[in-house]
Parts: C-alpha cells; sequence; structure tokens
C-alpha cells in the first residue's frame, strides 16, 4: 500500500512540473464532424492491436492520435501491442480475445484472408480511402482490395558505415566479405534473413522450391561466423555506436539511425530487395448483440488514419512511408523527397514483396533457420529420451540415498532410544 | 586481519558494481537528449515529461499493479489457508501435496503460461483482467505456502491450546494467536507474489486479452521499433520508489527495535531500584 501511495505522489509530483507538450504545429484538421459523431454516446469500445511504437503518442509535440479518436467520436479505444507477426496471428487464432482493428504485414494478410480470419471492409464508410496512392491499389496480398488499407510501407536495405568501409557498397555479397568480419549484422528473423540470401543467389523471395531455400541456409550458414549479431532493435544502438559496419534493416529505421550518426549511409542493393507494407485490416467479428456497430466503429478508426493530417502525424512520428497522397502534399518537402522513404520507379521496379507460403515451406524454412541457429551442426534425436533417462534414474538414486541416511540417523538418533518404550 | 582490509573492500565494491552498474546505466540513460542506448548526447528530463502524457505506458502500469496486488491479496488468502491445512496433515500426505504445490514453481514458465491458455480458450474464458488475475494467483499461491510453512512449523502449537484454555474460541485463537505468529511469513509470501507479478513476462503474454496489457509485454512489443527511452524514465522512478520504501521501513523497523531496547532497559533498571 505504501508503495502504491508514494507511487501516485511521485506520478503526481513529475507531472506537476511538467508542463502539457502540445504544440502548435500541427497539420490542419478537416474533420467530417456529422460522420465521426455517428456513434456518439453509445458506450462503444474498440480493441485495437498495433506493433509497439507504431502510432503518434504525444511525444515531442506530436498528436495524440487515440486520443484525439477518443474525443472525436466518444468511442473508447483499448490500445494493446504486439511484437511479431506471427504472434499476432497466434492470438488472434487462438480465439481467446477479440479485436476490432489490427496491423498485419503484408505475407500476414494474404495467410489471414487464405484462413478466412478478416472482416471484407465496407468502402463506403470509409471515405479517405480515396487518398491511398494508386500504386497501392489491388496489391499481391490482397488482390481484390476488399480486406485491407496500407498504413505504411518501405523497402529493406543495406545500412553502412562509411568511415569503416571507405567506399560505398551496392551488393548483398558484401555480408557475405570476410573482409568485415565481426562487423556484420543480421536479422534475428527468418523470413527477413532468408529474403536476403534468396535476392542474392537471384531466386524469388517468395519461392517454393526445397532446392533454392536449401542453397539460402547453405548461404546464411556460411555467413555465420562473419555475424557479429543476430538482432532486431538493438541495430539502433549498435550502428550508432560505431560498433558495426554492416546492417540490413528497414528504410525508416536507417534515417532515424543517419540521423544520430552521419557516419552512415544506405543503399538499396543492385540485386533488389524486399518491399513491404504494413496495413490496417478488422479481423473476423464474433457473433454479439452490437456487431454491427463494432465494425462501422472500426472503420471510423482506419478512416481516421487516413485523415491526411492524422497520417501525416503518424508518418512523422514513425518515419516510415506513407501510402496516402493527402499526407504526402501536407509533409515537409525534406521528408516526401527523401530516396530513402520514397525511391524512384526503378529502385521499386526491382523489388518484391512478400506473400504467404504453404505450410510445407514455412515448416522447412524454420527447420533450415533453427539448424543455422543452433550450434550444434546435426541434432541428435536421441539426446532427450536419453536427457529423460538420466533424469529420472538420478532422481531414484538421490529419494534411495536420502532414505538410507534417514533410517541410519533414525537408527542412532537418541531421542529414539529415550522414548521408545522398553 | 587488518591488512587485508583492502581486499574486502574491493570485493564488495566489486559485487555492488556487478549488481548496480547496469541500473545506474539505464538511470543515466534516461536523462539522456537523444534515444540512443549508448551515445550521450545532453542532459533532459523531456522523457520524463512525455511519460506522464504516454497513455499507453501508464494504463500498462496501472493495469500491472492492479494485477500485481489483487493476485498477491488473493494468492496470500488461498496459499495462507492452504499452509494451515498442510501443517495439520499426516507426514506422507503433505509430502506429496507439497509436491504437486511446488510444481508450478519448478514448472518452465512458457508451459504454465501455454496450458493455461489452453484451459482458458477451452472453457470459452474472454481473454482479459479476469484471466491475468487467475494466471497470476496461480503461479504466486506455491510461493506464500513456501514462505508461511516454515513459520507454522517452528510456532509453539501450545499456544492455540493456551488461548482455548484461556476462554477463546478457536476462531478468536486462530486470529488472535495463530495469524500474529505467522504474520511474518504472511507478509513475506505477499511480497513476494507482489514481485512475482509485477516480474512477469511470459504467463501474462499468453493470457493477455484486447483490453488489458501489462508492462512487460508492452514493452517487449516495442522491441521491432525501438524501447523508448521513456521505460528508462520509468524503471528509474520505480527503482527510486523501491530503494525509499526500503530505507524507510527499513529505519522504522530499527527504531522501533531500538525502543524495545530502550524500555527493557528501563524495566530492568527500575526493578533494579524497586529492589
Amino acid at each position: 500500500m505504501k508503495k502504491a501511495v508514494s507511487f501516485a505522489l511521485a506520478v503526481l509530483s513529475i507531472g506537476g512540473l511538467s508542463l502539457p507538450a502540445w504544440a502548435d504545429e500541427n497539420y490542419p484538421a478537416n474533420y467530417d464532424m456529422e460522420y465521426y459523431s455517428q456513434l456518439q454516446g453509445q458506450n462503444i469500445s474498440l480493441n485495437v492491436y498495433n506493433w509497439g511504437e507504431y502510432i503518434a503518442n504525444g511525444d515531442d509535440g506530436s498528436m495524440d492520435v487515440n486520443q484525439e479518436f477518443e474525443a472525436l467520436t466518444g468511442i473508447q479505444i483499448n490500445y494493446t501491442q504486439f511484437d511479431t507477426n506471427e504472434s499476432l496471428y497466434a492470438k488472434l487464432k487462438s480465439g481467446g480475445a477479440s479485436y476490432d482493428v489490427i496491423f498485419p504485414s503484408d505475407y500476414m494478410v494474404s495467410r489471414m484472408i487464405q484462413e478466412d480470419m478478416l472482416e471484407e471492409l465496407d468502402f463506403t464508410n470509409i471515405p479517405n480511402f480515396k487518398y491511398i496512392g494508386e500504386s497501392f491499389l489491388n496489391p499481391e496480398y490482397d488482390p481484390e482490395n476488399k480486406y485491407s488499407i496500407p498504413y505504411t510501407w518501405g523497402t529493406v536495405g543495406l545500412i553502412y558505415n562509411y568511415d569503416k568501409l571507405g567506399f560505398d557498397p551496392d551488393s548483398w555479397d558484401i555480408l557475405w566479405d570476410p573482409a568485415f568480419s565481426n562487423d556484420i549484422l543480421m536479422f534475428s528473423n527468418s523470413r527477413d534473413a532468408f529474403g536476403i540470401a534468396l535476392i542474392r543467389r537471384g531466386y524469388s523471395i517468395n519461392t517454393e522450391d526445397p532446392e533454392e531455400l536449401e542453397d539460402a541456409a547453405e548461404d546464411l550458414k556460411v555467413q555465420k561466423p562473419l555475424v557479429q549479431a543476430y538482432v532486431m532493435d538493438q541495430i539502433f544502438d549498435k550502428m550508432q555506436g560505431n560498433e558495426a559496419a554492416l546492417a540490413p534493416y528497414y528504410a525508416g529505421d536507417a534515417i532515424n539511425m543517419m540521423s544520430e550518426n552521419e557516419a552512415l549511409r544506405f543503399v538499396v542493393p543492385v540485386e533488389g530487395t524486399n518491399r513491404f507494407a504494413d496495413v490496417v485490416c478488422i479481423p473476423k467479428i464474433k457473433e454479439e448483440e452490437n456487431a454491427a456497430q463494432r465494425k462501422l466503429a472500426a472503420e471510423m478508426y482506419i478512416n481516421f488514419l487516413n485523415e491526411p493530417n492524422v497520417a501525416a502525424e503518424n508518418i512523422e512520428y514513425i518515419q516510415y512511408s506513407t501510402p496516402n497522397d493527402g499526407a504526402l502534399a501536407l509533409l515537409d518537402e525534406e521528408v516526401s523527397s527523401n530516396p530513402i522513404s520514397y525511391p524512384d520507379a526503378e529502385t521499386l521496379a526491382n523489388t518484391q514483396a512478400f506473400v504467404n507460403l504453404s505450410q510445407e515451406t514455412n515448416l522447412l524454412m524454420d527447420k533450415l533457420w533453427t539448424m543455422i541457429m543452433s550450434a550444434s551442426p546435426e541434432y541428435s534425436k536421441w539426446a532427450m529420451p536419453l536427457f529423460l533417462i538420466i533424469a529420472l534414474s538420478l532422481t531414484v538414486v538421490i529419494t534411495l540415498a536420502k532414505k538410507q541416511y534417514r533410517r541410519k540417523k533414525e537408527q542412532f538418533s537418541y531421542e529414539n532410544y529415550v522414548q521408545r518404550p522398553y | 586481519m587488518k591488512k587485508h582490509k583492502w581486499l574486502e573492500t574491493s570485493y564488495i565494491s566489486l559485487m555492488m558494481a556487478f549488481l548496480y552498474a547496469p541500473i545506474l546505466v539505464l538511470m543515466i540513460f534516461s536523462f539522456n537528449d537523444s534515444k540512443s542506448r549508448n551515445v550521450w548526447s545532453g542532459f533532459t528530463l523531456h522523457w520524463y515529461r512525455d511519460l506522464f502524457h504516454d497513455q499507453e505506458i501508464i494504463s500498462a502500469l496501472m493495469i500491472t499493479l492492479l494485477i500485481a496486488f489483487a493476485s498477491a491479496a488473493i494468492a496470500t488468502v488461498l496459499g495462507t489457508a492452504a499452509a494451515i491445512g498442510l501443517n495439520k496433515m499426516n507426514r506422507k500426505l503433505k509430502s506429496v501435496v507439497m509436491t504437486f504445490t511446488t510444481l508450478p514453481m519448478v514448472n518452465p514458465d512458457i508451459i504454465t503460461g501455454v496450458s493455461l491458455m489452453l484451459l482458458f480458450i477451452y472453457l470459452r474464458v474472454e481473454f482479459g483482467l479476469s484471466t491475468l488475475i487467475l494466471a497470476h494467483v496461480t503461479f504466486n499461491v506455491p510461493y506464500v505456502i513456501l514462505n508461511v510453512m516454515p513459520k507454522l512449523r517452528t510456532m509453539d502449537k501450545h499456544t492455540y491450546e493456551a488461548a482455548m484454555d484461556l476462554g477463546c474460541n478457536p476462531v478468536q485463537a486462530f486470529f488472535k494467536v495463530v495469524i500474529p505468529e505467522i504474520m511474518p511469513g504472511i507478509m513475506s509470501g505477499f511480497l513476494m507474489a507482489l514481485t512475482f507479478s509485477m516480474d512477469d513476462f511470459v504467463i501474462s503474454y499468453f493470457v493477455g486479452g484486447a483490453s488489458v496489457q501489462t508492462l512487460p509485454v508492452a514493452i517487449w512489443s516495442q522491441t521491432r521499433r525501438r524501447v523508448t527511452p521513456k521505460i528508462n524514465a520509468l524503471s528509474t522512478i520505480i527503482f527510486v520508489v523501491v530503494v525509499a520504501v526500503l530505507v524507510i521501513s527499513n529505519i522504522h523497523s530499527a527504531r522501533k527495535e531500538k525502543m524495545l531496547r530502550e524500555g527493557r532497559q528501563r524495566e530492568v533498571r527500575q526493578r533494579k531500584v524497586g529492589e
């Protein structure tokens, strides 16, 4: 209790010291009040499930998007966050929790469409869909554009430290160059890591051919001794702190790193790369009394995210690229003409998007990845039963020894002599 | 002996550095002007300011605290009752039951988490606050039992009988004699449950719902993008609060002890004077 009280005091004292951070440089809003007040006062709440740190939340004078939406519509937002597409999928599949708005990536969307996990969107309720750029309509992962609206996109490229390299690389091959042994970072998720290895060999990143995957796995195994670490977000610190010289990562994050360390540069290698998109969807709604209203509320939320000023706020915060032309027009010239975020048509033509793979290919990739990551080259299938047998026999031996010991102790214990009736 | 004093101090300071250097680094970087975790670029308080404007982190923290206190309280009641029951059992039955109650502790979290998740799905319980509290109670009960048991074992069972002789009914005797006697065990069990509940990531990850998320899960979700320095600021505050509470309670108990000691001395003196 004491802890709680003093914590509350700490919260109050610090909260009181700081001044509200509302900046006045927000983008001009132009909301359709009639549309957004449709569900006012009906006590509806929405469960939104997004990536961590993936929406403007009031930091540095940005807009707090969820709060703004709540104030505008009277709909309450329950906002939770996930870390990978796979954990999002598992959570949805388990059926224990019902979400109204989710943000999967491209390949996960196609998987969810295949498995009938998404609601069709009613585009008459999402008028701001008109702002989505033409090149983002009817994407490979949602060919009829029935289930999803893109939220952000970007490319994967090579981030390198010019001061350490002394030249500008233009190929993925440099990640296999022994000269930079121990200066290379690599993705710690299998899909991205395999993507790079496959592109380098000129294969499709969505290949279903086991031999091509085996080749890629072989390459990744060869690369392993050169790699300093397999990372996700630690890449920021390692690259900014000059601890590593080369790393593949997402373009938006590269801009972020480059602003902290001037030696860092970004290139999309000549072999091409992966172009990713994170999108907004509504998962299948369970039969409930107010299902229709919740779906409408979810569509209002999606529409709100596509208000040009809101999308611009989000993009400024996330630093990825926006598919929303209205927002693009609002952004600073410096941002919207940055070739890292918005590469030219030629570079874009040389990119591939992930689509969902078949079950067998997913399993094979997982197996190969585990083999690359595990230290021992051959996993013995006898190891597990052997371990169990040893553990069991040890338990038996210890129990017996303990019993023996206790019996001996009892035999010679003084109390027994005293208490034993003669 | 005196000669090796430096060895002792350097060993202790090395240990202290080992234990507290990570926290110190974290605290320092909560004042860092940039988002970097290894490049210092100036002093700022703005992560602290942003922290209190961040609805998601604050609500995750509040949920974590709520779950911790609720589950620790429930687990303390259950665990104490269980320990008293266990204490009255015969030896064989007791050791069997004890094995089962300690099982959740040695069980890897991930197995507990997944099995609880499957159970809740099977029972068609909507994931949320209730499932989180239930799950936390499950893994907290063994710690309470483990803390209360030794107190019961060392307790003189004749005090209970004496209370009955002096006119207490069993309920009165229980609340006036047994509970005060085992109170330190109950308290340490409660505090341990509280800490474990606040610490837990894996189980909360599996049974968390669409509307609530605990702080560790929220922090973990930021790993694709980057964990914000606001988390450093929050950790700093929590650390300072915990240390403050510990220091205050230590001072308090030291003063109480001193008063007791002085009181006893006075009594002794008075008795001497009386003689």
